[in-house]
C-alpha cells in the first residue's frame, strides 16, 4: 500500500490545481449549473487536449494515458475542490470502469479510445426509481428477438444521462432475480424508444437524469447473464473515486472556513481568536485528513487490485462522506449569517456534500458492505 | 573524513556487534561497553559518547541491534529524557555526573513539572527554590510523577522569582530524590491503580552545581524536555513486548523493565482495545444487532484512518519532505478513538458492563478499558491543549488575548493551594 505520492504525481496534482483554478473558478460553476446540459463542450474539450485527464486510467493499448487508480484518485480530488461542472465522474469513473471490467477485448478496443480523448461521454445507468444501489434493484429488461437485445425499464439518477453519448445500461434476462441473469449493454444517447428527461437536482453542479427504455435496441457488452462480478467490482472501484472526489470537496471547504475565520472581526478581535473557533478548525482538519488517507488508501489498494478492497473502498467513501457533510455544515456555522446566502460559495460545496452521501450509497449502507467485507 | 553512508554504517556497526555481543554480559557492564564504543547513541556528538550520525541513520543502527538481539543503552521510562536534556543544557560538570550512568540505566529518574494548581499551564508552578546559605531550598508540591517512587533523580521546574512574568522566574533543578526533604505518596488513579506519585518537598535541598542553564531560564530547558517527551509518546505503545531469549543479560533486561513498565500496564486498555472489539462481537452474538454493527463499522473507520493518518505523516519524514498536517493529530485521534471504543465495548457487553474483576467480561478487562480510558484525552496534553496547537502552530490562527505574561507573575491569579 502506497502512503506517500511520489513526486511525479504531486506535481501531476499541482499542475491540475492550477488548471482547474483558472478554468473552474466559482463564477464558472454558477454560470453551468444554470444549464440545463451543466456543463459546456467547448470547455470540455479544452480540458482534454490539454491534460488528457479523461483517459488517465484507461491502459495505452485502448488509447489511454495508461495510470492506475491513485492517478485517477488525484483528478478527482481536485475536481472535487473545484466543483469542476463537467461529465468526467460518469464518462470516465463510472462508465470506462465498467466497460474496462465487463466488455470484451474487442469491445474495450472500439468503445474506449473515443472515451479516452473525450469525443464520446458516457455514463453508466443501474440505479432505478427504487433507489438501491447494487444489483438486486436492477428491473429493467433485456429480450431478445431475432438476435438482437430490446431494453424495457425506467433508470433513475442516472449521472448527465441526458447529455451522454453513450449509455452502458445494467439489465437483467426476464425472470431472473438477484445476481443472476445479469448483463451490461450500451445504447446510443440519442437511441429509438429512449426517453431522457433531466431531474431536478438539489445539487446543480451533478446533473441527473431519468431514462425510460421501451424496447430499446442494445449492443451486449461482455457475457450475457455475467455481469454481477464486473458490475460489484464497478461499483467498488467507483466507490473510491468518490469518496476521492469528496475528500477534494471537503478540504477547500475547510480552507474557505479557515480564511473566513481570520477575516472576521467580531467583539473587537479576528474570530480566529475564539477557542470555539480554533477548536472547530482543529476538529475540521482531523475530520478531513483522516477521510484523506481513508481515500487515498483505497486508491492504493484500487490501483494494486488488492483483496480487501470492497471493505477499504467502502469504508473510504463512508469516512468521506461524513467528513465532507460535516465540514460543510461546520464551514456555513463559520460564516454565520452570510453563510446561508445564495452568493455566498459554501452552499454549492454544501449541496454536492449532501448529494455525495447518498450517492452511490449512504454511510450506514457502506459501513454494513465493509462489515460484511469483513466477515464480522 | 568520508561521509557516513547507510551502508558503511551498516558495516561498521554490524562488524562491532558481531566482535563485541555476549549474553553472558550483565547488564550495565555491557551497557558501558556500549557507550564507550559510541554505538549506543550514536546519534550524539562525539565527545558524549557518540558517534555523530545524522539522525536518519539512527534506524540502521537499531535494525542490526535487533537482528543480531542486542541489547541498547537504557531507554525506558523518564531516563532518556534527561540525559537528552542535560546533552543540551548541562554543564560539562553535569554531563559528566549524569550521563553515563543514565544511559547504563544505573541511575532512575522522575520528570517534576505538573503540580495540583497547574496542569495545562505548566509555566504557572508554584513550587519554590530559594538560595539559602550555600543551596538551594525547594518547598511545594509536584503530582503525576511516575517513578518517583524509586528514582534517584527528579528533574525539577522551580519557581525563583514570583516579581517577573512567569515564563522568566523559573529555574531547573536536578534534584537527589533520596533526601528527607522528598516525600512520595501513591496517587490512586479511578481505576484503581497508582502509577503516578505526588511528590512533596519540606526544605528538600538541591547543590548549586545541579542548577541547569541559568537562574529564570527553566523555561527553555523544560521545553527541551517536553520535546523529547512528544517524540518519544509514540514508543510507549510498543514497548513492554518482553523477549523471552535466554542469558544472563536478557533476564538483568527483563528485571529493569519489569519495575520501569510496571506503572504503564494498563496503557493498553487506556487506548481501548480496538483489537478486541470484533472478537468480543462474536463471542456475545452482538455481531447480529445491526446497530452494534453499525457502531463497530464507524470505530473501525475511525481507527483505520487514524492509523493509516499516521503513516502517511512517518511516509513523509523518510522522505525528507516537510511535515504536513497528518503529523499533528496522532494525539488526538487515539483519544477519539479511545472513546469511541469504550462506547463499542459497553454496547457488546451489555448488563456485563457493569461488573469487574473476575465477575467482569475477559476476568474484569473490558472493565478496566472503560475506566482508563478518560485518561487518554488528560494525559500528555489535554485535548483542548491538543487543538490550540493544531490550530494556532499547523493553521496558523491567532492565539487567544492572555492576561498572565507581562506582569510579575505575583499579581496573576492562582488557583488556592491547599
Amino acid at each position: 500500500m502506497q502512503f506517500s505520492f511520489t513526486s511525479e504525481q504531486e506535481e501531476f496534482r499541482s499542475v491540475l490545481r492550477r488548471f482547474l483554478e483558472e478554468k473552474s473558478p466559482p463564477t464558472a460553476v454558477r454560470r453551468l449549473m444554470e444549464t440545463e446540459a451543466g456543463w459546456d463542450r467547448a470547455a470540455w474539450q479544452a480540458l482534454n487536449q490539454q491534460l488528457g485527464l479523461t483517459g488517465v486510467h484507461i491502459p495505452e493499448s485502448y488509447g489511454g494515458q495508461g495510470f492506475g487508480f491513485v492517478e485517477l484518485g488525484i483528478v478527482l480530488e481536485e475536481m472535487g475542490r473545484a466543483l469542476l461542472c463537467a461529465p468526467y465522474f460518469a464518462s470516465t469513473a463510472l462508465a470506462a470502469t465498467a466497460i474496462l471490467n465487463a466488455g470484451t477485448e474487442a469491445q474495450k478496443r472500439e468503445l474506449l479510445a473515443p472515451i479516452a480523448d473525450g469525443e464520446t461521454i458516457a455514463t453508466l445507468a443501474f440505479t432505478e426509481p427504487n433507489g438501491r444501489w447494487d444489483a438486486s434493484g436492477v428491473e429493467t429488461t433485456a429480450q431478445t428477438s431475432g438476435g438482437r437485445f430490446r431494453l424495457d425499464g425506467v433508470k433513475s439518477v442516472v449521472v448527465d444521462g441526458h447529455t451522454a453519448d453513450l449509455i452502458v445500461v445494467l439489465a437483467r434476462r426476464p425472470g431472473s432475480t438477484g445476481e443472476e441473469g445479469l448483463s451490461f449493454f450500451t445504447v446510443a444517447g440519442n437511441a429509438a424508444g429512449l426517453t431522457r428527461r433531466p431531474l431536478k437536482v438539489m445539487d446543480p453542479t451533478r446533473k441527473l437524469a431519468l431514462l425510460t427504455f421501451r424496447s430499446v435496441e442494445a449492443d451486449l457488452l461482455g457475457t450475457e447473464g455475467a455481469a454481477a462480478a464486473p458490475f460489484a467490482k464497478t461499483l467498488t472501484q467507483a466507490a473510491v473515486c468518490l469518496a476521492n472526489e469528496m475528500v477534494g470537496g471537503a478540504e477547500r471547504l475547510r480552507e474557505s472556513a479557515l480564511d473566513y475565520a481570520n477575516l472576521r472581526v467580531q467583539f473587537g478581535r479576528s474570530i480566529a481568536s475564539f477557542q470555539s473557533m480554533k477548536h472547530k478548525q482543529a476538529d475540521m482538519l482531523i475530520d478531513v485528513e483522516l477521510a484523506k488517507s481513508a481515500a487515498y488508501t483505497a486508491a492504493s489498494a484500487a490501483a494494486e487490485d488488492d483483496p480487501d478492497l470492497p471493505a477499504l473502498a467502502s469504508l473510504a467513501k463512508a469516512a468521506a462522506s461524513e467528513a465532507y457533510m460535516q465540514t460543510a455544515i461546520h464551514t456555513i456555522q463559520i460564516h454565520g449569517g452570510i453563510g446561508f446566502t445564495w452568493d455566498n460559495d459554501t452552499h454549492l460545496w454544501f449541496k454536492r456534500a449532501k448529494s455525495s452521501e447518498v450517492f452511490l450509497g449512504d454511510p450506514s449502507y457502506h459501513r454494513e458492505l465493509m462489515m460484511r467485507a469483513w466477515n464480522v | 573524513m568520508s561521509e557516513h553512508t547507510e551502508a558503511s554504517v551498516r558495516t561498521d556497526v554490524r562488524a562491532w556487534l558481531e566482535a563485541n555481543w555476549n549474553v553472558d554480559y550483565g547488564l550495565v557492564e555491557w551497557r558501558n561497553k556500549l557507550i564507550d564504543s559510541g554505538w549506543g547513541v550514536p546519534t550524539w556528538p562525539k565527545d558524549w559518547y557518540g558517534k555523530a550520525l545524522p539522525v536518519g541513520l539512527q534506524s540502521v543502527v537499531d535494525e542490526e541491534f535487533a537482528r543480531i538481539g542486542a541489547i541498547g543503552v537504557a531507554k525506558t521510562g523518564i531516563r532518556r529524557l534527561a540525559a537528552a536534556t542535560l546533552l543540551a543544557h548541562g554543564t560539562p560538570a553535569q554531563k559528566e555526573k549524569f550521563l553515563r550512568r543514565s544511559l547504563s540505566g544505573e541511575d532512575t529518574w522522575c520528570q517534576l513539572f505538573s503540580e495540583p494548581g497547574s496542569g495545562s499551564d505548566l509555566a504557572g508552578a508554584t513550587t519554590r527554590a530559594e538560595f539559602k546559605g550555600n543551596r538551594w531550598m525547594i518547598n511545594g508540591q509536584k503530582v503525576w510523577t511516575t517513578s518517583a517512587h524509586h528514582a534517584d533523580w527528579g528533574l525539577l521546574l522551580a519557581r525563583t522569582d514570583s516579581n517577573v512574568p512567569k515564563h522568566q522566574g523559573l529555574s531547573y533543578f536536578v534534584i537527589e530524590m533520596h533526601q528527607p526533604g522528598v516525600q512520595v505518596h501513591p496517587l490512586r488513579q479511578m481505576n484503581g491503580h497508582a502509577s503516578f506519585n505526588q511528590v512533596f518537598f519540606t526544605d528538600a535541598e538541591v547543590l548549586p552545581e545541579h542548577l541547569v542553564l541559568d537562574v529564570g531560564r527553566g523555561w527553555a530547558v523544560a521545553t527541551t524536555t517536553l520535546m523529547h517527551e512528544r517524540r518519544e509518546a509514540d514508543g510507549i505503545r510498543t514497548w513492554g513486548a518482553s523477549s523471552d531469549r535466554k542469558g544472563r543479560i536478557y533476564d538483568e533486561e527483563r528485571a529493569e523493565s519489569a519495575t520501569v513498565m510496571e506503572p504503564y500496564k494498563w496503557y493498553p486498555q487506556r487506548a481501548g482495545r480496538v483489537d478486541l472489539v470484533i472478537e468480543r462481537a462474536k463471542a456475545t452474538g452482538r455481531n447480529k444487532d445491526p446497530v452494534v454493527r453499525q457502531e463497530i463499522a464507524r470505530l473501525l473507520t475511525l481507527s483505520k484512518s487514524a492509523e493509516w493518518t499516521a503513516r502517511r505523516a512517518r511516509a513523509a519524514q523518510l522522505q525528507g519532505k516537510p511535515q504536513g498536517p497528518e503529523g499533528s493529530l496522532g494525539k488526538l485521534a487515539s483519544s477519539h478513538v479511545a472513546r469511541a471504543a469504550a462506547r463499542v465495548h459497553t454496547l457488546i457487553s451489555g448488563a456485563d458492563a457493569m461488573l469487574t474483576g473476575e465477575d467482569g467480561p475477559m476476568n474484569g478487562l473490558i472493565a478496566e478499558i472503560l475506566v482508563s480510558v478518560p485518561a487518554g484525552s488528560i494525559a500528555g496534553g489535554t485535548d483542548e491543549i491538543q487543538r490550540n496547537i493544531i490550530s494556532e502552530r499547523v493553521l496558523g490562527m491567532p492565539k487567544e488575548p492572555r492576561t498572565d505574561n507581562d506582569r510579575p507573575f505575583r499579581d496573576v491569579p492562582k488557583n488556592l493551594v491547599v
